[in-house]
């Protein structure tokens, strides 16, 4: 179970997640400074600590879109971000599975900053509404590169087993 | 049942006899582009090696390309160090597609690749940058991933766990009137189709506005599809990319042409009569937000941005160069222009376009993507609010999240640049007609008709009467 830090609409733009400005910067060990770092109020929650590690970002449609920058994802895994949104732009959600962010498709999500959520059975419960919301699978082809944690893992497991 | 086009290549380069949509295939890549962000791919490709007890080597330098486009010259030591790592890695691995600083073959990468040949039709090629979408134009299937993506890439020659994508038709038919362009085909197609309408699928080009277009057309189109959310754009190929490929990329072995199959099954067909499409404007903050220039008219700007991916090609520069030659840019607006590289840079040069840009007042800048994505150059002030001919107008997108970035056409930008407010490209020209016609006598130094798209220098041929043989 963990609370809501940031309630975010349709449409949001790696731009917003990773400003282009940043870009130089590529590292997943330094990319997190800069999260959503034109929301000055969240960034500054973020690095003062103020959000729990498992803490949940909900968004609307098309999380995500724009740039292939990976750095809005991997930005959010270095705070232990996870991202229920209603579904996600296609780069942004395959960089997200190969650096292991956790993701969740709820296409009806209802939730705001604040409400405790609970994922069961590829189910969102939101504890404080007292409602429940059905997933949509990640893409049956990423599964056996979430399963390895990751596509740096994946690749590498092929390369040692000789299936290059 | 038959493919479309990209089924078509995606069954070839796994091998297959043929794929539906939904299979999971594991393409061979012919092309693998990347820029700066090729920093964080040798990270991610080296950490891939780790513990391997094998030698970190990309599986085929010939077919891995790397352009610095994103911030040239750089703009900071950092950004020096990320080229200075790419460079060792390059000279290392034997990168041969290898486009640095340069005056001679700099420039975007999605122009690099074009011209300097290395997209061919039937391709598959990835790079790590989303608006790859582009290189459909020439009939290849071209699309955007991320760095980790690439390492598994440059390690693997393939591209893992691909699922066959559905494909939108879309169909444009009818002459595009004057100061009309492929750019605003495409924001208008966006605006049908929203910014995650087409998330996933192909869009396929078909229609006589697109048989009639340059190759420059066709980049526009495919570049911004991925605004539309798409994996990617493809325009099945013909005569008119054996000549680009022939003449301007330099390209002697041209493989076979191929088209989708006469019964390929489609997930959604869209119709555009191009003949009664108006100049379109994308308002802040997201790119299907389109509105005929009609709605924007009086919007002051304080900056004009020409060039990009998008719009930085020769025919942009000309016909921009047309509205503005023997005009100025309005006070209290900075124009800046910068072409797609420095082959165009130099052929505009030639041609007097970036002279005519400097008397009437526009900064001419070097190639890159700079201004476009708030990187380098060209920021925006708090509550400014810019006319740009590049393809994302998000929030912060030019730097500054208190301000905002309108998309249109070069003709639309052109235009609104004399005035200092979004100007329909086609009113300039009517009122400017009067005027000569009131006076009498020529008040223009031009001859009359010669703010028309010129014919010789223009390669896009859709706003001419006389197409394209």
């Amino acid at each position: 179970m963990a609370k809501v830090a940031l309630k975010l609409g349709d449409d949001i733009s790696t731009d917003i997640i990773y400003p282009g400005r940043y870009m130089a910067t590529v590292l997943p060990t330094e990319t997190p400074q800069f999260a959503f770092v034109d929301d000055a109020e969240f960034n500054k929650k973020l690095k003062a600590k103020q959000v729990e590690p498992g803490s949940f970002i909900v968004a609307g449609k098309n999380f995500g879109c724009g740039s292939s920058r990976e750095q809005a994802a991997s930005c959010l895994t270095g705070w232990g971000l996870k991202v229920i949104a209603k579904n996600f732009a296609r780069i942004f959600l395959q960089n997200s599975i190969n650096v292991g962010l956790n993701m969740v498709i709820c296409p009806n999500i209802e939730a705001d900053e604040g409400d405790e959520i609970e994922i069961v059975n590829g189910k969102v419960k939101n504890i404080t509404k007292g409602k429940e919301f059905d997933t949509v699978p990640l893409p049956k082809a990423r599964q056996a590169i979430i399963d390895a944690g990751g596509l740096i893992p994946y690749t590498r497991k092929l390369i040692t087993s000789g299936k290059k | 049942m038959g493919m479309t086009m990209v089924q078509k290549i995606l069954a070839k380069a796994a091998g297959l006899p043929s794929v539906k949509v939904g299979d999971v295939v594991e393409p061979k890549v012919d092309l693998a582009m990347s820029h700066e962000n090729g920093a964080l791919v040798i990270n991610q490709f080296n950490e891939i090696y780790q513990g391997t007890g094998q030698p970190a080597n990309v599986w085929d330098p010939s077919r891995i390309a790397i352009i610095f486009d994103h911030r040239v010259p750089a703009e900071s030591s950092k950004t020096a160090t990320n080229q200075k790592k790419i460079r060792e890695f390059v000279a290392k691995q034997g990168i041969a597609k290898f486009h640095d600083i340069r005056g001679d073959e700099g420039g975007i990468c999605h122009q690099i690749l074009p011209e300097s040949g290395y997209d061919l039709p039937g391709q598959v090629i990835v790079g790590t940058d989303s608006h790859t979408t582009s290189h459909g134009a020439l009939g290849a299937f071209s699309f955007g991933i991320g760095a980790t993506e690439m390492a598994s890439v440059w390690a693997l020659g393939k591209v893992l766990n691909v699922e066959v994508p559905g494909t939108i038709k879309v169909v444009v038919n009818g002459t595009l009137p004057k100061y009309v362009e492929p750019k605003d085909i495409i924001l208008h197609l966006i605006g049908k189709l929203t910014a995650e309408g087409a998330n996933y699928k192909v869009i396929e080009f078909h229609g006589e506005t697109v048989r009639k277009m340059s190759t420059s057309g066709r980049l526009v189109l495919c570049n911004m599809t991925v605004e539309a959310g798409a994996t990617s754009g493809i325009v099945p190929p013909d005569k008119e990319i054996v000549r680009y490929l022939k003449q301007e990329a330099g390209v002697k072995n041209i493989p076979a042409l191929f088209g989708p199959d006469a019964d390929a099954q489609y997930e959604q067909v869209v119709e555009i009569d191009a003949s009664k499409l108006e100049p379109q404007i994308a308002f802040p903050h997201t790119v299907d937000n389109v509105k005929p220039v009609g709605a924007a008219k009086g919007i002051k700007v304080q900056q004009i941005v020409i060039g990009s991916c998008t719009n930085g090609r020769l025919d942009d520069l000309a016909i921009a160069a047309n509205i503005l030659k023997g005009k100025k840019v309005a006070r209290g607006v900075r124009m800046l222009v910068f072409p797609a590289s420095t082959r165009i840079y130099q052929q505009a040069l030639q041609k007097g376009y970036l002279a005519t840009f400097m008397k009437a007042g526009a900064v001419v800048m070097n190639s890159g993507c700079g201004p476009c994505l708030g990187v380098h150059q060209g920021a925006l002030a708090d509550g400014d609010k810019a006319l740009a001919t590049t393809n994302r107008n998000f929030k912060g997108r030019m730097g500054n999240p208190n301000a905002e970035v309108y998309l249109s056409s070069s003709a639309t930008a052109a235009a609104s640049a004399i005035t200092g407010e979004i100007t329909d490209p086609r009113s300039l020209t009517a009122s400017k007609a009067k005027t000569a016609k009131a006076a009498k006598k020529p008040i223009i130094a031009r001859k009359p008709g010669s703010v028309k798209r010129s014919t010789s220098n223009v390669k896009r041929s859709t706003g001419k009467k006389k197409g394209r043989k």
